[in-house]
């Protein structure tokens, strides 16, 4: 399950802490500012070219994306669907073959480690994506079931390709199966001789895919997607502009808008599924799956936990890392992303709020923003108001057959 | 000759920096305080001596991350010239002809582990979630004087109180971590997280450093934790030089003493504390010398202060057995070498930073639990493990540019060889099994050696004054820590004696450069003589 020692590496480990995903020339060849971040160890731009624009690819043309950090973990097995239904809280057994589907995995306290995406490619072959790591997890967790899993992050890589002409370009492309798929499913084809897996899934809310494929093929195909997209506003993109979007599709990140258990070092940091707003996944009615004793328990209590919430805000100003208060003076909670929405006009926000079991508090809510002007904070005290994810609703998204713009 | 009064208010025997930082605060405070030093240089353990010409030795403690900031900013210490550098990386040479590097860069180290074993890369998140939760549960409790768990007063109460709470915060699981932490070996623990090898034999390093247990004796899990509680400038558990040395912490504890009008002395060893009806009034120096004070503070451990500079008929029976009995026993020795030239690792490329830090040949638990049988049979290691540091690498005030000064950490060596006294042979057999050890790995590594200082538990007791050597004036298992640091009842830096205290490592919160034993010490003196401990500043919150 672990992999020999690369002795290739050997030494270059501190001169190149960060790897290169194999479309990282490619990306760096779109490169006019040079912004990059580290991102799960990978060098990853931040911004291309020009945040704005870049964000209004996937909203109005096409934008690429290259998400390879995402660890990918390949589990496949006679008993795959038995150990996923163990390690994630849905219930596999009710996934079909070709699709994907958004689950979530907690420890034995019924604390989320990490969100993901669990693609079904056979009866009995998976690959389960996330933002974090979790081999010792994943390990730990299949103990006695007849299953493999193979750390694929580092071999497999992929991009994401989202917005409103991204079918077109991959009709153009020659994949005939694209007017078929439908949203959350996935088949396996061939460009030019490239095997790839595209699924109709994203970040965005957008119109979108993913594709996954070998590293040794990906130069080849970046090409030809890049060519393909010419007429159709493809834009390459950094992260800045995806988490826009992903904010504005009200999508939570793990470290982000919650503290993984993973990585929680302070008592009450973490958060149960409840709480992040996804107890719709969880399946209480299939057999043990870890955390469900602490989870069915947690709903006996009285919940006084932090949990996620959307938030629309008063004026222009976005809101990111503000405090939010009850009533203007009593603490409730932080805002832990946000944005002004180029596409809902509003400034929005999600935020980890205690307002407990009452819902009371939800009518007097106001966010203090620190807006710094030359030099000077202006205090701005604004009324809040809780709204139902996600704040744009495309119709495009789940549109099918896609148009053919 | 200096010519000085007799009369102090007190009066600290040992310049080592936890008498210096004792000396500080309560000169700080008003006192007319003074150290007295056997030797002819200052410091105890944190020394930087130039013992070949033009380089200088840190021959004993060699690297700093313990030392409270709080203390440095009370006694203004960078202001009297005390720099902290941070280690950039390590490594671990293995037996197969590759090596295990770490880094200060989070990626470069997970890199690192990756080559070994991709799960235990990891693993090490986890790893070190579970070290930093319990680091964090640990760390308040350093700058505070542990309570009497046997006592009613107020005080002890209160601060009994203050550790429940911080109990009852942690979650079951966690509070099952912390006893486990308390009583576990680091082996178990670790294998809890890993499976390889070398990863393990790394990191199990900080569990046995200084300690007469092995990597698979129970305990050992808590002297890794006591490592880990330190930090270079907010990055907690990261390890750092003293730039000029060790010994320049001590010179700036020094400097920031005499200039708030303190009095130091070296070359003044004290025989006796001079005690009169129950009560301290002076020292009498070796050469016959008698200084007086109301208040004595010993920097020595608790063995040496109570069973050499102390009059039995002044303690009670049941505290000298409880002090004979305290577990301070020699396990490790050093061996420090002046190099003519940088020594040549083939396996490590050029400019790797890795060889800026901790380097070790020891790639097996296996192995260093074989190193403890050795020293279990009264000898010292044949493969011993080596703690092994080339701070010139970072440090350009110690040797002339291409020189360097190499310090090894040594363990296990034992304080008598087969029950008997240290000779020339087995201390030249000593030093040369772990220079042979290092020359397997370093071809040419014995033609650079310019001069070796080779420093068995003998020569640490005769030159520094630590018991048997051992570094922590005391081991740092369970049954010698908090309240029972050094021994129940007198865990308050007092002792049976009016106006006799301790300040060393014997006291909690234990060994290492850290400062913390030293200014306790001198927060309940303050108490004893009714005077405001208003410069000293409570520990910083640990968020």
């Amino acid at each position: 399950m672990t992999q020999l020692k690369d002795k290739k590496d050997r030494g270059t480990t501190f001169s190149k802490p960060l790897f290169r995903s194999p479309f990282y020339d490619f990306f760096a060849a779109q490169e006019t500012e040079g912004h990059w971040y580290d991102w799960n160890g990978y060098k990853s731009p931040t911004i291309l070219s020009d945040e704005e624009l870049e964000y209004f690819s996937i909203r109005s043309t096409s934008s690429v994306f290259d998400i390879t950090p995402l660890n990918k973990y390949r589990i496949v097995g006679s008993q795959a669907e038995e150990f996923l239904n163990k390690l994630t809280v849905r219930n596999v057994a009710k996934q079909n073959v070709a699709t994907v589907k958004y689950t979530l995995w907690c420890d034995q306290e019924g604390f989320v480690i990490d969100d993901g995406t669990l693609f079904r490619i056979s009866d009995n072959d998976f690959r389960l994506c996330s933002q974090e790591k979790h081999l010792p997890w994943l390990i730990d967790t299949s103990h006695g079931f007849d299953v493999e899993i193979i750390d694929e992050s580092k071999h497999v890589c992929g991009i994401s390709l989202q917005g409103p002409t991204s079918a077109s370009i991959l009709r153009l492309l020659g994949i005939n199966g694209i007017d078929n798929l439908k949203p959350f499913h996935l088949f396996q084809t061939k460009i030019s001789n490239i095997p790839i897996m595209i699924s109709r899934t994203g970040f965005t809310g957008d119109l979108g895919y993913e594709i996954f494929m070998k590293n040794n093929v990906a130069n080849k195909f970046i090409e030809r997607v890049w060519n393909a997209g010419t007429n159709h506003g493809l834009t390459a993109i950094g992260y800045n502009a995806l988490n826009m979007a992903r904010i504005e599709a009200g999508f939570i990140v793990a470290n982000i808008d919650f503290i993984s258990s993973d990585h929680a070092i302070r008592p009450n940091r973490c958060r149960r599924p409840d709480d992040l707003g996804l107890g719709w996944l969880v399946d209480l009615n299939k057999g043990f799956f870890n955390g469900k004793k602490a989870i069915l328990n947690s709903k006996l209590e009285d919940s006084e936990a932090f949990k996620i919430y959307a938030l629309e805000i008063d004026g222009k100003e976005p809101a990111e890392g503000s405090v939010i208060y009850y009533n203007k003076k009593d603490e409730v909670g932080t805002v832990t992303s946000a944005i002004w929405s180029p596409m809902a006009k509003k400034s929005i926000a999600l935020a980890q709020l205690k307002l407990g079991s009452s819902n009371s508090k939800m009518e007097n809510l106001w966010v203090e923003i620190y807006s710094l002007k030359e030099l000077q904070y202006h205090k701005l005290m604004k009324k809040v108001s809780i709204v139902k994810p996600p704040f744009i609703n495309l119709a495009r998204r789940s549109a099918c057959p896609p148009s053919n713009c | 000759m200096q010519s000085v009064e007799k009369n102090f208010d007190v009066i600290v025997i040992g310049s080592g920096h936890n008498g210096l930082v004792n000396a500080c605060y309560l000169q700080k405070a008003g006192l007319n305080v003074l150290v007295l030093e056997k030797n002819d240089w200052i410091g105890g353990a944190a020394v930087s001596r130039e013992l070949h010409p033009g380089i200088l030795y840190s021959n004993c403690s060699y690297v700093c991350s313990l030392f409270r900031p709080e203390i440095m900013r009370d006694l203004e210490l960078p202001k009297h010239g005390l720099q902290i550098v941070a280690i950039e990386g390590g490594t671990v040479f293995t037996r197969d002809g590759d090596y295990l590097a770490s880094f200060r860069n989070y990626h470069a180290k997970k890199r690192e582990l990756e080559r070994f074993s991709v799960k235990d890369s990891e693993s090490y998140l986890r790893y070190s979630r579970d070290i930093l939760k319990q680091c964090r549960f640990i760390q308040p409790l350093l700058m505070r004087t542990a309570p009497d768990p046997a006592s009613f007063k107020f005080r002890d109460l209160s601060e009994m109180l203050y550790i429940l709470r911080k109990v009852n915060d942690l979650t079951a699981s966690e509070l099952a971590d912390t006893v486990r932490f308390w009583t576990m070996s680091i082996s178990d623990f670790l294998d809890e997280y890993f499976e390889n090898d070398v990863i393990k034999a790394s990191l199990a390093v900080s569990g046995i450093i200084g300690t007469a247990l092995g990597p698979m004796s129970p305990g050992t899990a808590y002297v890794l934790l006591h490592h880990y509680m330190g930090e270079v400038d907010g990055s907690i558990g990261a390890w750092g030089y003293a730039r000029g040395g060790m010994g320049a912490i001590s010179k700036a504890l020094t400097s920031s003493f005499r200039a708030m009008g303190g009095t130091l002395l070296n070359n003044s060893e004290v025989e006796k504390v001079d005690i009169r009806g129950a009560r301290v009034k002076g020292v009498i120096l070796k050469n016959g010398d008698e200084y007086l004070a109301k208040n004595v503070v010993s920097n020595a451990d608790v063995k040496r202060t109570f069973l050499k500079l102390t009059d039995p008929e002044h303690l009670p029976p049941n505290f000298i057995k409880k002090v004979n009995n305290f577990k301070i026993r020699g396990s490790s020795g050093k061996v420090n070498i002046a190099l003519d030239s940088m020594p040549n690792f083939p396996v490590i490329s050029e400019n790797n930073p890795c060889l800026k830090g901790d380097i070790h040949f020891t790639d097996s638990i296996e192995r260093m639990e074989r190193a403890y049988d050795d020293w279990k049979m009264g000898t010292w290691s044949r493969d011993p493990f080596l703690d092994m540091m080339i701070p010139t690498l970072t440090d350009p005030t110690m040797a002339p540019p291409g020189k360097h000064f190499m310090s090894c950490f040594v363990q296990y060596c034992p304080p008598k060889v087969g029950g008997q006294n240290w000779t020339k042979e087995n201390k030249d057999a000593f030093g040369e099994t772990v220079i042979q050890q290092i020359a397997d790995y370093s071809p040419g590594f014995k033609d650079k050696i310019l001069h070796m200082e080779v420093r068995t538990p003998k020569e640490l007791e005769e030159e520094v004054g630590l018991t048997e050597g051992n570094i922590f004036q005391g081991e740092l298992t369970f049954d010698q820590l908090l309240f029972n640091r050094p021994i129940p009842g007198y865990a308050q830096y007092r002792s049976p004696i009016k106006g006799l205290y301790m300040c060393g490592s014997s006291t909690h919160p234990g060994g290492g450069v850290m400062g913390a034993p030293g200014r306790n010490a001198a927060v309940e003196i303050l108490k004893d003589l009714n005077l405001p401990d208003t410069d000293i500043r409570d520990a910083y919150e640990v968020l």
